[in-house]
């Protein structure tokens, strides 16, 4: 009994203890409840917003870019349906595996993934490939399980339905780069939007981008798509109508062939690029799906730049070209008179130089038309000697030399018009009057591209209108469906009287009716024009050319051609350059001519050839 | 003895017993609901978690019925030859296992898995009070040693698994009796001194036989934002689901969380964070209340018990409950690290089920015997 009561005693001393078990388990379930408090009710707003972004994906709905057509309405750029694959970046579970296996089933460099991927952001999406092939995307689909965060995403990809055609007018797209990215023009696009990198692709960008929709959708764990949760519709850009005549533009692109080069054809009233041509293109198509590095490179790289547009990046001297403008700037300073006689023996000596002609024993007797037409060098030796650098240079400039047409296009250059104050500046050197000599029939310093020799055409034909080349010529709101048409640009008049632009003309025509550029003659349409050879190695006075003896191509000349048609009441002007082809009389004039007389609704009879 | 059985309370169930029996079905129902909540989706093949969770609360209320009918003296006297069994349980699971993710718990038995690590703790339970509750056990060697050798095989056993939550339950019962039973301060002091002396060995033995996924479990606990895609991402998303719960829950098949599976092992070890995404704090709080009322009932009967080894009996089935609930809430809710440990009766598994209510039904067994004094 003793124990018994001792064992009493025992269970008491341990059921008092009790009440410590039972305050110490309350203490820590309050402790619980305080804890859930904080989680659910003080902070439960946040934790509700990362439970959203946990769940909820946003995608950005690309909007379809305007289309491009040609002054008729003919189809020049679209946008065709095509699989993009992406790597949604929150739900990529294991890096290595995913770089490790994509390239099973998608044609892609791993270290191209790898690349893309390295970006520092944990959320959204990057492209890793544009315009996948349909067994590419089956593939990707058929093993979507194993790849966790990869999205194929229906999209429009831009389609040039004319290929090569326009390519440098058209430029072409390409996904927003990272640089662009930190550039302010930019800064209102997100990474990954496809933007106009080249050509009216990137001048027209603003109009052709549209807006883009977002897409908010509920993911599980595995980032599987479950449900919409809202959407707002891309806005498409609007469709654009630009001045080029596409059938005039093939022309031009086909009658340069493969020779490098460059067709300008305007129109000289109101300045509508009908034609602008250059040669080597390329294939937007190319370049739009997604270039890929190795090809990009192959394209820098490639040393007949096929990149380049050279109707308005390339420049060259002027040439004979340039004699235009001289005879402008020797009537309007009254230098010379339209009729005084000028004899020429072929040969110009100046100092202890001698300047030739380009014919030997020289033209005899020559005034200015017969100048123009026949191309008298030792004509435009002497007036340019007499009239000096600085009044050369300010009607080069009124002609719109040295300084950019300001045609919608990127990266246009704008020549040089040297002056004596240019030299002085540039080259710390006095201006020689030796050096004018060699300016006057457009060689030396002077250069030129091809889009501002079609406008000098242009000035020339319409006695003094000076327009900027345009190339859009209407837009239409894909929103409203209204077509736009774009105002004409303003004019300017230059201060150069009829009577010179008349002189001038005369000659023009004499040079295709009995001059250099008998070739460009037509039996449709009179068509006045100047050739010119622009020296592609440098002018020497007393060089001593073997005539006999073909240099080879790249030391070659470039070729020029100038010219408006109809004679009497201009509805084009041209300008045509063919590198290294020679004399313009007939290597560029012939082009010239049979896109005039396209225009003018005459089918050729004769496949010039090159 | 045949006294005491005669005193047996055969009036049927009284309103405390309907009470206790009402809160356990109650918290076990909103588990199966959870469960159900969570495997919805999924459970087209084969046979729902949830009525597998259903079954084995019905083979648990056997248990239960079973518990409460035998004296628990007579099972207090088998509980060395019982804990002697799960011993050998341990050893088998440690030689011929089943190996789930690293740790190897289970015994498979036909179509099912046996936890043997579950199953001792009925009898270190049984053992405990027995041991106490047998002869007034004097000095620190008695009291403290002599339990300690017999419970430590059990406790490394599970560690070596390893099973650290099971390892720590087991560890948090024998400490919480021992307190209840009452430590001399000298000895008591003695054991705060071995053990912080032991504690860089202990920390490095411990460490060192945990396997990796849990280790980084523990470090990943110090700073769990650090990294959401990596190895704080069960906590977090636990706690997200919790948070995002609100005040009044998302609802039935609401939880995002949930539903879309950013919550893992939302059936078995964050079965809470489920209930608390879809019924907000509100329900979280109606839960922690029924849990409370099981706790405070059960330290009522240890409390009214006619002896020490009812008394000890009842205290260690609370701890047990308790230290489960406590620590599953904590580590779902980002108070300790993601130790892995079940919510009693409501994360899914037949063991622990089976387990839970048979301790439950002790407790009864116990709170129905003790009239026999009065």
């Amino acid at each position: 009994m003793l124990d018994t009561s001792r064992q009493a005693n025992e269970l008491a001393d341990i059921q008092n203890r009790l009440i410590f078990v039972k305050i110490g388990f309350l203490m820590l379930l309050v402790l619980l409840g305080l804890r859930l408090w904080q989680l659910q009710v003080r902070d439960g707003l946040h934790y509700q917003e990362l439970a959203r972004d946990n769940r909820t994906r946003s995608i950005v709905l690309e909007p379809a870019r305007g289309l491009l057509y040609d002054r008729n309405g003919e189809l020049l750029a679209n946008n065709i349906p095509s699989f993009q694959l992406y790597v949604s970046l929150e739900d990529i579970q294991d890096r290595e595996a995913l770089l490790a296996q994509l390239p099973h089933y998608v044609d892609i460099d791993p270290q191209e993934i790898s690349n893309k991927l390295s970006i520092k952001s944990r959320r959204g999406r990057v492209k890793i490939k544009a315009d996948i092939s349909l067994k590419e995307a089956a593939l990707i689909e058929s093993h979507r399980l194993e790849l966790p965060g990869v999205v194929i995403q229906p999209e429009y990809q831009r389609h040039y339905p004319l290929n090569t055609y326009a390519s440098h007018v058209l430029g072409y797209v390409g996904e927003i780069s990272e640089s662009q990215l930190k550039d302010p023009e930019f800064s209102h696009l997100q990474g990954g939007r496809i933007i106009g990198q080249n050509g009216v692709e990137r001048t027209f960008d603003e109009y052709l981008l549209g807006e883009t929709g977002e897409e908010v959708i509920e993911v599980d764990a595995l980032g599987y798509p479950k449900r919409s949760l809202s959407v707002r519709r891309p806005l498409a850009g609007d469709d654009l109508y630009l001045t080029l005549d596409i059938r005039l533009q093939r022309l031009a692109e086909d009658l340069l062939g493969q020779e490098a080069g460059a067709i300008v054809a305007l129109d000289p009233w109101n300045g509508d690029v009908l034609a602008l041509a250059s040669k080597p293109g390329f294939n937007p198509n190319d370049v739009s799906g997604g270039i890929s590095a190795k090809d990009w490179q192959r394209f820098l790289k490639d040393t007949r730049h096929p990149l380049t547009n050279r109707a308005i990046q390339g420049q060259y001297p002027p040439g004979s070209v340039f004699k235009i403008i001289m005879a402008a700037a020797l009537l309007e300073t009254q230098t010379l008179s339209a009729q005084e006689m000028v004899p020429c023996h072929g040969t110009f000596p100046f100092g202890r130089r001698v300047f030739r002609d380009w014919k030997a024993g020289g033209h005899g007797q020559v005034d200015l038309t017969k100048a123009i037409a026949e191309s008298c060098d030792v004509y435009f030796y002497k007036a340019g000697n007499q009239l000096g650098i600085d009044p050369i240079a300010t009607y080069a400039r009124q002609f719109g030399l040295g300084e950019k047409t300001g045609i919608a296009l990127p990266s246009e250059r704008s020549g040089l018009v040297p002056s004596s104050e240019w030299k002085k500046r540039v080259k710390r050197e006095p201006w020689y009057p030796g050096e004018t000599i060699s300016i006057s029939i457009g060689q030396g310093f002077l250069t030129v591209t091809p889009i501002q020799m079609a406008k000098v055409a242009s000035i020339v034909a319409t006695n003094g209108r000076v327009v900027q080349p345009r190339l859009l010529k209407a837009s239409r709101l894909r929103r409203t469906g209204t077509l736009k048409e774009k105002p004409e640009p303003p004019i300017q008049q230059l201060a150069i009287s009829p009577q010179t632009f008349a002189h001038i003309k005369e000659g023009l025509a004499a040079v295709v009716t009995k001059g250099t550029a008998k070739l460009a003659q037509s039996e449709f349409v009179s068509i006045a024009g100047k050739t010119g050879t622009a020296q592609v190695v440098a002018l020497k006075p007393d060089g001593d050319k073997d005539k006999n003896k073909e240099p080879q191509k790249e030391f070659r000349d470039h070729a020029w051609f100038v010219a408006f048609a109809p004679v009497e009441h201009p509805k084009i002007a041209v300008a045509v350059l063919v590198e290294h082809m020679g004399h313009g009389g007939s290597a560029s004039a012939p082009l010239a001519k049979t896109l005039i007389e396209a225009y003018m609704g005459f089918e050729t009879t004769q496949e010039p050839s090159l | 003895m045949s006294l005491m059985n005669d005193n047996v309370n055969r009036r049927g169930l009284d309103t405390f017993d309907w009470c206790f029996l009402g809160v356990i079905m109650a918290i076990i129902s909103v588990g199966i609901l959870s469960i159900y909540s969570v495997t919805n989706p999924q459970s087209t093949t084969g046979f729902p978690i949830y009525l597998k969770q259903a079954t084995w609360m019905v083979v648990g209320s056997l248990a239960f019925l079973v518990a409460v009918g035998i004296d628990y003296h007579k099972l207090a006297r088998l509980s060395y030859l019982l804990y002697g069994i799960g011993l050998i349980l341990l050893i088998i699971v440690l030689i011929a296992g089943k190996t789930s993710r690293g740790s190897q718990r289970w015994i498979p038995l036909g179509p099912f898995a046996v936890q043997p690590s579950e199953f001792i703790k009925i009898p270190l339970l049984l053992m405990l009070a027995a041991y106490y509750g047998a002869t007034t056990r004097e000095g620190w060697v008695r009291r403290l040693i002599i339990p300690g050798l017999i419970v430590l095989p059990g406790f490394l056993l599970i560690l070596k698994q390893p099973d650290l939550g099971s390892s720590l339950g087991f560890l948090a019962i024998f400490l919480v009796v021992i307190l209840t039973v009452g430590m001399k301060s000298k000895a008591f002091g003695f054991v705060i001194l071995a053990a912080l002396m032991l504690f860089p060995f202990a920390w490095g033995g411990v460490w060192g036989s945990l396997h990796e996924y849990q280790q980084d479990r523990i470090l990943s606990f110090v700073d769990p934002n650090s990294d959401p895609g990596g190895k704080g991402y069960h906590g977090l998303q636990s706690r997200i689901a919790i948070g995002s719960g609100q005040l009044l829950g998302k609802g039935l098949y609401g939880g995002t969380q949930t539903q879309f599976k950013f919550l893992p092992e939302g059936h078995t070890d964050f079965v809470f964070a489920v209930f608390a995404e879809e019924w907000g704090f509100i329900g979280s709080i109606v839960l922690l209340s029924l849990y409370i009322l099981l706790f405070l009932m059960g330290l009522e009967i240890a409390l009214k018990a006619k002896d020490i080894v009812g008394t000890l009996l009842a205290v260690g089935v609370v701890t047990m409950i308790a230290f489960g609930v406590v620590v599953n809430i904590a580590m779902t809710s980002g108070l300790a690290p993601v130790v892995g440990i079940p919510l009693p009766l409501m994360s899914y598994g037949g063991s622990a089920m089976v387990v839970n209510l048979t301790a439950l039904g002790l407790l009864l067994n116990v709170k129905r015997r003790r009239l026999s004094l009065l």
